[in-house]
């Protein structure tokens, strides 16, 4: 576990003209752990996740993916992305939206069945099979979503806020979904701007105005600043960069 | 690119128009409806409906696929499924030829129906036969098709991508001919017309109606057309990037 599924160095990324979304980023992220990107909305959590997948253009630095660069073609059936936005077709049903992107990433025919089935068990969309994605409720349609990032079991899952918006109950059992995919070997970086999924990471960076305020554990986030809960550490941390 | 990846995506492209059955009648019937109209509009002059029909089974496909397609486009861009697909093994090629691919089919489909109400229904005559008539209404589709990929990515929205048809395929409709004779206008806009695609395709419909058997300029305007077409894909698959 010594060697980071990701090592990121020095990246910058400049986003329109002149606004510096990403400004001297070195960090490297443990493989087979969930690791958390947290910040208020706006601090670059989003425009990281899109260098680390390879579709954002970088101002400086680099990003390297067990021993690749970041966007790299080995990469693109190693890592999976799951955007902010449930990125699926609307106008399609969830069984066609799976096999249509279970196909892209090179599925045999043979086990496509199996494959599919697999994932909306997963997910929870058993019954939803044959509906159109546009039917769906939120949750659901942001399942389908992350159904899709677990084709062809990735070895590293990147997922843009995949609990906004669902209930307690589903998000409980997505966590341990994450839980049991973290424990068979796959890294998770998942990002959030809620703190009490702060606490449920391996791993946590916290992101400000696109600098990396701090990184550990969440106890040892706890422990550095002397707090009872990761939002007061952030807290303190801010307090103390201003 | 991978033949596999190329006809998924057809497929799904043809899917998600089977799911919308409004969208697919509009495509499909509206032609049909808007010939028709024509022909009684021209009551009374069958010669000039004669005439022009032909020019206008080169335009509507072409228009049609153009708006279907730069909004296809757009919403693979703007719903995230493209940031998805960009992170995945598909190649750009890929992506371009399958919209090409099932776009094209739906065009062929419509080229047939409207060239059999034409020719069958409202009685218009064709030198050259209703084959040449639907392998140009084909190209014709085909280079609608191409055009609104490529012209999605100067779009941000599907107001502007609609709008598009007004600076893009207007100009080449109101200078193809089919309103005033080409040597009749200016001398700019000749050379104008004679650069523009649509021009080739309302041209080898004239051909068609014009000459019996094969005529040479029809093999000249449906290579230019086809030229064209792929010219634009390229253009369209440029337009996507990878990186951002």
């Amino acid at each position: 576990m010594q060697d980071g599924a990701v090592i990121i160095s020095d990246l910058n990324v400049v986003l329109g003209k002149k606004f510096r979304a990403l400004q001297n980023i070195s960090v490297e992220l443990p493989a087979g752990k969930i690791v958390g990107f947290i910040g208020p909305s706006g601090a670059g959590k989003t425009t990281l996740i899109r260098s680390i997948v390879g579709r954002q253009k970088l101002a400086g630095g680099s990003i390297s993916i067990f021993g690749m660069p970041a966007g790299s073609k080995g990469l693109r059936k190693t890592v999976s992305y799951m955007t902010q936005e449930a990125s699926v077709y609307s106008d399609l049903t969830v069984a066609e939206n799976l096999q249509y992107f279970a196909t892209m990433l090179g599925l045999k025919r043979a086990d496509m069945k199996t494959e599919v089935d697999r994932l909306l068990k997963t997910v929870d969309l058993q019954a939803q099979k044959n509906q159109m994605v546009e039917k769906l409720s939120g949750g659901q349609k942001q399942r389908v979503s992350l159904a899709i990032a677990l084709i062809g079991q990735p070895k590293l899952m990147v997922l843009d806020e995949p609990t906004v918006g669902l209930d307690p109950v589903l998000r409980e059992e997505l966590w341990s979904l994450f839980r049991q995919l973290a424990a068979s070997g796959t890294t998770l970086i998942v990002s959030s701007h809620v703190m009490d999924e702060a606490e449920r990471c391996d791993e946590l960076l916290l992101i400000r105005d696109g600098k990396l305020v701090a990184q550990g554990s969440p106890q040892k986030l706890r422990e550095q600043t002397g707090t009872k809960s990761v939002e007061q550490s952030f807290l303190k941390l801010i307090g103390e960069s201003k | 690119m991978s033949p596999r990846r190329t006809l998924a995506t057809s497929k799904r492209v043809l899917k998600q128009l089977g799911h919308d059955p409004r969208t697919l009648a509009l495509i499909l019937l509206v032609p049909l409806l808007l010939i028709t109209l024509l022909r009684y509009v021209f009551d009374g002059q069958r010669m000039v409906f004669n005439a022009i029909a032909p020019m206008i089974l080169g335009i509507f496909p072409l228009l049609m696929m153009f708006l279907v397609t730069s909004i296809a486009t757009l919403r693979e861009r703007t719903s995230g499924t493209l940031d998805r697909l960009m992170t995945e093994p598909i190649s750009k090629a890929d992506l371009v030829f399958g919209y090409a691919i099932a776009f094209s089919i739906v065009g062929l489909v419509q080229a047939c129906l409207a060239s059999v109400v034409t020719l069958g229904l409202l009685g218009v005559t064709v030198a050259g036969g209703t084959l040449p008539v639907i392998i140009t209404a084909v190209f014709a589709s085909f280079l609608g098709t191409t055009l609104g990929l490529c012209v999605s990515a100067l779009a941000r929205n599907e107001f502007q991508a609609v709008q598009m048809v007004l600076p893009i395929i207007m100009p080449q409709v109101l200078l193809c001919g089919l309103f005033v004779p080409r040597d009749k206008m200016a001398t700019l806009l000749q050379w104008l017309s004679d650069v523009f695609p649509v021009t080739y395709s309302v041209d080898a419909m004239k051909q068609v109606a014009l000459h019996t058997g094969w005529a040479a300029d029809l093999t000249r305007d449906l290579i230019v057309i086809g030229g064209c077409g792929v010219l634009a894909l390229i253009l369209g698959a440029a337009t996507i990037r990878r990186q951002e």
